[in-house]
Order: C-alpha cells, then structure tokens, then sequence
C-alpha cells in the first residue's frame, strides 16, 4: 500500500500544489508546456528544492534518506539519461517479462546505448526504473516518441504493474484516452492544478 | 666556483628579445604584443619586489613577518586559482576550495620538509621555508585550478547523466565518481609529464639554478628530485582535497544536483 500525500507544495515561482493520491491509483496531469508539470515531478523525487510536504504512507520525505526516497519515488524524465555505452551495464536483475511486454528480449542488454532510438530509450528507461520497484510512480510523457502499438504495451505495462505493486502513479500526458482511463485528470490553469471535469 | 653577477645591462638584452617578439607579434598581427609587454613587465616588477621583500624577511628572521608573507602567497595562489575556473563556485566558496586544499596540502608538505627531511634550524628560515613554499603552492595551484575547472565543467555537461543516476537512488558519490575521478586525472597530468621529460628533455629550473649558483651538479640533482616527490605530494593532496571539498558542494544536505552554486563563464 503506498500512498502520497502533497501539501502545499511549491516550487520556484509556481503557485502551491496540493494533490493525494490513494494507493493503486493513477491521476494525470495536463497543461501548456511551461506550466511547471515537470518541475512538480522533480520536487516530489526531491531533485529540486522545494517548499511544503509530500508524504509517502505518512512518513514525511526529509524523514527518509534522498537516495531511498528516490527509489521508492520512482521518476521517469521525459528524456532519461545513460551514463554508461551498454543497455546492461544500467540493469542491475532485469526482468525477461517486462522486457517482453515492451518487446524486447534481454539480448537487448548487449547494445549500446548510442545506437537506439529515442523511442527504444524512453522504453528500456522505464524498464531500468521498474527495476527498483517504485511504490510511486511519477511519468512525464512516457508515451509522447512512441507509436500506437508501443504505447499500448507501455501502459498495459504501467497499469499491470501499478496493480500488482499497488503503486500510486502520477502520468503527465495529452492523450485523451490515457486522461479517460485514469482517476483523475488534474490540469494546470493559469498555474492551477484543477480537477478537471468529464463533460 | 663564483656566481656570476647580472648586470642591468645584461638584462636589458634579454629584455631587447622580448621586444623583438613583442614586434614580430605586430608585424604578424597576432594581437597579443601589448598581453606580453604587461605579462613581462608584471614578472620583472614582481620578481624584483620579491627579491627587496625576501632580503628584508631574510635580514630580519621575524616569525610574524615570514608567517603573512606565507598568508599573501596563499591567497595570491587561490585567487589565481578561482581565476582560472570557467565555472566558480558562488560566494565564499569561490576562493574558499583553493585556500582550504592549497593551505593543507602545500603548508603540510613544507612543513614535513623542513622539520623531518632538511632538518632547518629554526624551522622556519625564510631561505629555505619561502622558496619551498612558493614552489609547493606554484605547482599545486595549476593542480588544483586543472581539478577544479574539469570537475565544473564535466558535472555542468554531464548534468542529465548525474541526475539520471541520482533520480535512480545512487548516492551522490556515485552519481559523480567517473566525473571526480576525471578531475583527479587531469590535475595530476602536468606533473606526471614534468617528472617524465625531468633530466631527458629539460633539466628542472630549480636545478639549472643551483648549478648556475655554483653548486656541484649531483647535489642540485638530489635537491631537484626531493622537491619533485614533494611536489607531486602536494599537488596530489590538494587536488583530492579540492575535488572532495568541492563536489561535496554541488550537492545539498537531500544530496540533490546544485549547479546554481556555480557562476556562468563569462565568454
């Protein structure tokens, strides 16, 4: 069970956010580019500085060490960095599985990373994050390279892992259907996170 | 063997060699013959107050007088250093790296020279303890200012990669370690060349000058290799001070990438 708790969250210039999100439970978020949907994501995994409270089960974040909290955080960027030349060397047990569900086998890790497409990284990126398995889940685009079959598989993926772990996960998108399947959808107004409304 | 005194004429000739250069310079439109009338102007001036400064330290022996001219030279070579960094540190941090690793690394290593190897009485005889120092905090504030500006550099290049592995749950220490251990590398280069070329390519300065004072060419081979191994203590020391000191500050207490405490170059 993991549940995240956002109070009065601020960063920078933007206004203060507050957002709960249940434990199984995926909300997405939408808005202008600009609008501050990704340096949301970076205070919650505490990579920026940031005033007010996010809560993980209750704990609040500066009560658990940055690096564990960045485990159980999990945040995939909307381009994720590779700091080695092969896949493998940024896998530590890679799961056959998930790596089918996404189509790929593990001779995968053999490549390097150079010779991939934006749209295998973004994937292989979500893979080597679900490796750690995260209790919370925060996505920004994770979808947005990727063509109709491949984001299906992504957020089949997603969504089987999300039950299994009982993971809360925040996705930032503009795709109507992945906005229908969710909770909620939260959109940025004029630097407002509003609940949005199904009309 | 007597040392041959210079003359002022004697080195208005070498000087009459840097007009000439400073006049090809103008003839080729290099542009750099007015940076090198100062730079040679500046280090005759310099060189010539020292040698005033030195015979008065010299003459008096005071430990107070000896201890601030040490103090200058330290915060000269530090400045030196943050002047050479692309990417400073913000603040008192900017000048801070260098005293902090220069002062631990230099002062120590003079120190161990004069009470444990030399064995000078009192320890600190300015004719031996001012030129031991300045060659210490000479070589390693090249060490430390080539640490430093990699260490900036690469961590401000490398910024999606460090958070990539930070986002990950590595510790800062090992979301940095190939970029530290860059640093680590080129600051030690230039003395790894030094002790390489050492008596093959170029004879040190410091024994061109012993045997040009008249001293019996193994003794100022044996002076000059002390000084190298001491030399490359202290760059060594001072580099992985200052890599340590310094890329624990480009992270905060929630161990979170700060490039903000590092200023923007200024071309």
């Amino acid at each position: 069970m993991s549940q995240l708790s956002i109070h009065n969250l601020q960063v920078q210039r933007l206004l203060p956010v507050n957002l709960e999100v249940l434990a199984s439970q995926c909300i997405t978020l939408s808005g202008p580019s600009g609008c501050g949907k990704t340096r949301l994501l970076r205070a919650i995994a505490d990579l920026d500085p940031h005033q007010g409270e996010v809560r993980l089960n209750r704990i609040a974040q500066r009560d658990i060490p940055a690096p564990q909290w960045r485990r159980r955080v999990g945040y995939l960027p909307a381009e994720a960095a590779w700091w080695r030349e092969r896949v493998g060397d940024h896998f530590l047990n890679p799961d056959p599985k998930r790596f089918e569900t996404l189509g790929f086998t593990l001779e995968w890790l053999e490549r390097e990373v150079s010779r991939l497409s934006t749209g295998e990284r973004q994937r292989l990126a979500l893979l080597r994050l679900l490796g750690n398995e995260p209790e919370v889940l925060l996505l920004d685009e994770p979808t947005a390279n990727l063509d109709q079959a491949s984001a299906r598989r992504v957020e089949q993926l997603i969504d089987d892992y999300r039950q299994m772990r009982q993971a809360a996960v925040i996705w930032v998108t503009h795709d109507e259907q992945q906005h229908k399947n969710s909770a909620h959808h939260y959109c940025f107004k004029d630097g407002k996170l509003e609940l949005h409304a199904w009309s | 063997m007597e040392l041959i005194l210079l003359t002022p004429w004697d080195l208005s000739i070498a000087a009459l060699l840097v007009l000439l250069l400073a006049g090809l310079s103008f003839h080729l439109r290099l542009g750099i013959e007015k940076r090198l009338a100062v730079a040679a102007a500046r280090s005759a001036l310099q060189l010539g107050l020292l040698g005033l400064v030195l015979k008065v330290i010299f003459a008096q022996s005071n430990p107070i007088t000896i201890g601030l001219l040490t103090l200058f030279m330290l915060l000269v070579a530090s400045y030196e250093v943050m002047n050479r960094q692309q990417r400073r540190y913000h603040g008192f941090w900017g000048m801070g790296v260098g005293v902090l690793s220069m002062f631990l690394s230099s002062f120590s290593v003079t120190l161990l020279a004069l009470l444990v190897i030399l064995q000078v009485d009192p320890w600190y005889a300015p004719q031996y303890l001012i030129p031991l120092l300045g060659m210490m905090l000479g070589n390693t504030m090249t060490g430390v200012a080539l640490s430093l500006d990699s260490l900036n550099q690469n961590a401000w290049q490398q910024r999606a990669s460090i958070e990539a592995r930070l986002m990950l749950g590595h510790d800062w220490q090992t979301a940095i370690t190939e970029i530290r251990r860059n640093a680590l590398r080129t600051g030690l280069i230039p003395i790894l060349n030094a002790m390489a070329a050492a008596g093959v390519v170029s004879i040190p300065g410091m024994m061109t000058g012993q045997i040009l004072a008249g001293s019996p060419p193994l003794e100022a081979a044996k002076y000059q290799i002390l000084i190298l191994f001491l030399v490359s203590a202290s760059i060594g020391l001072g580099s992985v001070t200052a890599i340590w000191v310094g890329s624990k500050h480009l992270f905060d207490e929630r161990q979170r990438l700060r490039l903000d405490r590092l200023t923007r170059p200024k071309h």
